[in-house]
């Protein structure tokens, strides 16, 4: 379990770490929590790695007033540790928490986590849930996209070759605000098995049922105001949105989407709220 | 000899029953401690091994990469040395040989197929993938039962079917059920699992051209027997072979066996005179080291009206996997299935069949515990069966079975002789430490108050006994290559009364450096500090099977006994001359030699002996101050420590999710020599325990290939599985061994599987699931549970048509 041999640069800015990129067969790494293992076991085969996780505009976290853009740099400990403000209060420190193992959390990054695209990862369902935005580094300059069209399936995403993802913004909710987020593991730091966010704003009419861990890319649900209104239940909305599966498959999703939408009626994670202790 | 009687006052609190802290654990705390993989010598070079990606397969052309000599080495390069072969006496064992790397054939993934060398492991992988093999595949053996199929492919092409040995026993089993109220069959299933220890298998050997002596550094819990077959194996002289375990990172019987990387390492250190390096790592081990536990029971109780039990029948097959491995066996685990199903339970008759069969899967290991975790899993589960099924409590039927303390010592229908206990004690103290009954009104309050509820509580229980340190006569019936004889050791004083002890077996973290400095503090007087345990290498160190079969408490501790008491009349001797008195009236207590007022220390006589014998006279006896002595329990059949577990549980019926609430232990080693090394080897294993019960699982496709091949897929108990595991000691000493001592190692990951598939079963009962299978996977309890919201369906659909 070595990893083939690679050569090893580290940037200092995003334009050389877009022309690096452009070599052959070099990848970017960050935080190296699932490129690691890949690395090891040979599956990711890498000429040379390139590590971002250093780079400064991937470092910087900036507040305005309505929300707040991470670097994609950030980890996990950092918003855990509210070393980097949360938009949403504390739903975001919630999440962090409970990524994996602290080990993972101190060198895995927001954004490393988001271009891995792994489906059962927390961000991902999350930040989809939060209808975040992704900030793109390329040859032309910046673009922005909804994290919810940034992740196209397992394991991919819609970034271009020679593009970085360097940022993560997400719009800071009313006062009004409330979230429920659930995941299935069964041990402590495993990857879920099952997971929903449900993001409720009625500031501005936002109402989002995700749904996680599927081996694809998060399912949004097309309608959200029904799940909510009890009117469709969680089973018949993802045996809806997801037809070409068996019902049995989706079981313990229903179970998470149910789970999620009870922490919201539960009103437990109002945005208002102080942090739950 | 003065038996069961501690000779030394313990003011110190460093004798037997005392629990000074390890005196191993400050280099292993701190990082210390020496393993295989810390050995680094010169001019070493790392093997990395081609494995086989597939199951069952021919093997029609290897080719290896060009200028490859002396770095790419198939079974054709290893000229002159033998497979590995461990055959059993039992009539109709089908022996196979284990080639030491692949020849014709694989049989299972993981299989070595080529040794590729490098000066470090990641060039040696790059070696690796330069080999091209071409392969004819084969079906797959891939599943127990489909193993005895006619039209099985065969896992060994000369044997007629795919079974190292099947048995059969039947004591009076007709004429014992005959008016049997209840009876009731199922079927149990224990996964295939890894045994994981932190420290996988490791290797450094060394050819010493001069002395023409091979030293083979491993990762070893036997390094006397990995002497022995390396020896048959590579055509060596034993004098040609040392091997040396350093610090070994846990066992669990993974550690207990003769490999095939062992040999192929030996092999290439004399051919190419380079000390040569292997390291298993997790992905190796989870490939192609699944080797244990997977069992199948059909088991039925039949039990009278007041639940006693009159008979037990069962038909059992372990899944033993391509070979049969050395020194235990492919036979040993379904031998102890048949001669342990009946538990600490008396019964009228009872009869079993067993299948060892050949599968396409890593060779069968001994793991913690051997063949009773499976075994405890399958009869006391079965026995709740029987309980639900008379209405009676788990309790109530375990109590009218068990044999009673006035019972002891007792021959149970098996041959098996239990030494001592009061099994019915330990039971009765479980229940009443996990509050049975306060839980039992709490599942009848949330029956009243929340009927539809989607968590159910449930409390379960397992009671077992485990044979240890069982010798001669035990294993001689097996016919196996190793049987365990006397037990030796030998203790040395050094001249400045110091204490050197040295056995043959080895310590992969029991804590032997501490327990048997306290035999030997509780013989001589010399404080623990002073005792240096010499142990893990085969030039320094008495003969010994090795550390297996919760062994070494009874053998090493009697044998290190023995041989202090046989240097304490030395001590006196010597002593008697300086106090010139008659040796027979000095005394030796508190690391002194004493008569009357007069005394003389320990270190004195040490000191007189090595560096002023010309205070001796000549009639001073020669074998001066070192003594090797042997010694064997007063009868082989074993020390039989027992124990009752009883766990609460909660399960998530819409996730499957089973947490552990709480959980008691009550166990019984006998005199505990050092209670808190007991605690924690109880605690490890029951961890480990409950690991086979919730989580651990190696599964197999129809190919054969293992589909867990990394930890985020394998999953191992971790800390916050675990609730807090409260321990209740009771005491009752063996009559066999020379403290009264009951090896207690493989315990605690017995009873695990049982007691909390029995909770779960009890807090399905409301809905008439059971679950029979382990490890109780979400999705196994979910099937449970919409098998049985099925069957109502029916039920209702039925009584809706009037039928």
């Amino acid at each position: 379990m070595k990893p083939v041999a690679f050569s090893y640069s580290r940037p200092a800015t995003v334009d050389d770490a877009r022309a690096c990129l452009g070599r052959d067969n070099a990848i970017p790494v960050a935080g190296n929590q699932s490129l690691g293992p890949m690395l090891n076991l040979r599956l990711a085969r890498p000429t040379e790695l390139v590590d971002l996780a250093t780079l400064g505009t991937l470092r910087r976290t900036e507040e305005a007033e309505g929300f707040v853009r991470f670097g994609a740099g950030v980890t996990h400990a950092e918003i855990e540790d509210g070393d980097v403000p949360d938009p949403t209060g504390h739903w975001l420190q919630q999440v962090a928490e409970n990524i994996a193992h602290r080990a993972v959390r101190n060198r895995g990054t927001l954004g490393g986590s988001l271009c891995h695209a792994d489906p059962a990862a927390d961000w991902v369902t999350v930040m989809t849930a939060l209808d975040a935005a992704g900030i793109v580094e390329g040859p032309s300059g910046q673009r922005r996209i909804a994290i919810e069209e940034f992740i196209t399936g397992p394991y991919a995403t819609a970034l271009a070759e020679a593009e970085v993802l360097v940022a993560v913004q997400v719009a800071k909710p009313s006062p009004d605000a409330r979230w429920g987020y659930w995941k299935f593991t069964r041990q402590v730091g495993e990857f879920a098995k099952a997971s929903a966010a449900v993001f409720v704003d009625p500031a501005n009419g936002t109402r989002r049922c995700v749904v996680g861990a599927l081996g694809r890319q998060p399912v949004v649900l097309p309608n959200p105001d029904a799940v909510l209104a009890g009117s469709l239940t969680p089973d018949d909305a993802l045996a809806q949105a997801l037809p070409g599966r068996p019902r049995s498959s989706l079981g313990l999703h229903g179970v998470a989407l149910t789970r999620a939408l009870a922490q919201i009626a539960s009103g437990a994670n109002n945005r208002g709220d102080e942090v739950a202790g | 000899m003065d038996a069961h009687i501690k000779s030394q006052p313990d003011s110190n609190a460093w004798g037997i029953g005392a629990s000074p802290p390890r005196r191993e654990d400050h280099r292993y705390l701190h990082g210390k401690g020496r393993f295989v993989a810390d050995i680094k010598l010169h001019g070493m070079l790392e093997i990395a091994f081609l494995r086989s990606p597939l199951a069952h397969a021919r093997i029609t052309a290897i080719n290896k990469p060009d200028s490859s000599i002396e770095t790419v080495f198939v079974a054709a390069d290893l000229v002159g040395i033998n497979g590995i072969r461990a055959d059993s006496a039992l009539p109709g064992f089908r022996s196979s040989t284990q080639p030491i790397l692949a020849t014709a054939k694989v049989r299972h993934v993981g299989e070595p197929i080529a040794a590729c060398l490098a000066p470090s492991r990641a060039l040696a992988e790059d070696l690796v993938e330069q080999i091209h093999v071409s392969f004819e595949d084969l079906t797959a053996v891939h599943d127990l039962h489909k193993a005895r199929d006619p039209a099985a492919p065969l896992v060994h092409e000369d044997w007629d079917e795919n079974v190292f040995l099947e048995s059969a026993v039947d004591l009076d089993f007709d004429a014992a059920i005959k008016g049997a109220a209840s009876i009731v069959t199922r079927r149990y299933q224990t996964a295939r699992q890894c045994m994981a220890p932190i420290e996988g298998r490791g290797l450094v050997a060394v050819w010493d051209r001069t002395l023409e002596v091979l030293t083979l550094h491993s990762a070893t819990q036997m390094p006397h027997i990995v002497r022995t077959g390396l020896a048959g194996c590579l055509g060596l002289d034993h004098g040609q072979i040392r091997v040396i375990a350093p610090d070994v990172g846990g066992g669990f019987g993974y550690k207990g066996i003769l490999l095939a990387e062992e040999v192929c390492a030996g092999f290439l250190a004399m051919r190419l005179d380079r000390p040569i390096r292997w390291i298993e790592d997790r992905r190796e081990h989870l490939i192609g080291g699944a080797n244990c536990r997977e069992h199948f029971y059909e088991v039925t109780g039949y039990a009278g009206a007041d639940g006693e039990l009159l008979g037990v029948d069962c038909s059992a097959i372990v899944d033993a996997g391509a070979y049969s491995s050395y020194p235990f066996s492919a036979c040993l685990e379904s031998a102890q299935v048949a001669s342990i199903l009946p538990g600490p339970y008396k019964m009228r008759g009872y009869r079993c069949k067993t299948w060892s069969v050949a599968t396409n899967k890593p060779p069968i290991l001994p793991f913690r515990g051997v063949a009773r975790t499976g075994v405890c899993f399958a009869i006391e589960s079965m026995m709740d069966a029987l309980a639900r099924d008379l209405g009676i409590t788990p309790e109530a039927i375990r109590l009218r079975n068990l044999v009673l303390a006035e019972e002891m010592p007792f021959t149970n229908i098996t041959n098996k002789y239990f030494d001592s206990g009061d099994y019915p004690e330990a039971l009765r103290r479980a229940v009443k430490a996990i509050g049975i009954d306060a839980i039992r009104q709490e599942q009848q309050d949330q029956r009243h108050t929340n009927p539809t509820g989607r968590t159910r509580i449930g409390v379960g229980l397992s009671i077992f006994c485990e044979q240890g340190a069982h010798g001669t006569s035990v294993y001689h019936g097996w016919g196996i290559p190793m049987v365990p004889g006397f037990e030796q050791a030998t203790a040395r004083l050094t001249p400045d009364g110091g204490l050197e002890l040295r056995v043959g077996v080895h310590s992969h973290g029991q804590g032997l450096e501490t327990t048997l400095a306290q035999i030997a503090y509780d013989r001589l007087g010399i404080a623990p500090n002073k005792v240096k345990l010499v142990h893990g290498d085969t030039a320094y160190t008495p003969y010994s099977t090795g550390t297996w079969g919760s062994r070494c408490a009874v053998m090493a501790g009697g044998a290190v006994a023995a041989a202090c008491d046989a240097l304490a009349e030395r001590i006196r001797t010597i002593g008697g001359h300086l106090l010139q008195a008659n040796d027979s009236d000095v005394t030796l207590r508190g690391g002194f030699a004493r008569i009357g007022a007069a005394m003389v220390s320990v270190e004195e006589v040490a000191r007189t002996w090595y560096l002023k014998p010309q205070l001796l006279p000549d009639t001073v006896d020669p074998r001066g101050l070192e003594a090797t002595e042997g010694y064997k329990t007063t009868q082989d059949t074993g020390t039989f420590s027992y124990a009752c577990h009883a766990v609460k549980v909660r399960v998530d019926l819409d996730l499957g999710h089973i947490e552990l609430l709480d959980y008691v232990i009550v166990e019984d080693a006998g005199t505990m020599i050092n209670p808190t090394i007991v605690d924690g080897q109880v605690l490890g294993g029951a961890v480990q325990g409950i690991g086979t019960a919730l989580f651990e699982e190696m599964p197999f496709d129809n190919s054969g290939q293992p589909l867990a091949s990394t930890l985020a897929d394998y999953h191992l108990p971790v800390a916050s599985d675990i609730p807090p595991i409260r321990i209740l000691h009771m005491e009752t000493p063996s009559p066999l061994s020379r403290f009264g001592q009951k090896g207690i190692g493989e315990s605690g990951a017995i009873g695990p599987p049982a007691a909390i598939a029995n909770a779960v079963n009890n807090a399905l009962s409301g809905i008439a699931a059971e679950i029979t299978h382990v490890p109780l996977t979400p999705e196994r309890v979910l099937a449970a549970i919409a098998k049985a919201e099925a069957q109502t369906q029916t039920n209702i659909q039925t009584l809706g048509t009037g039928l």
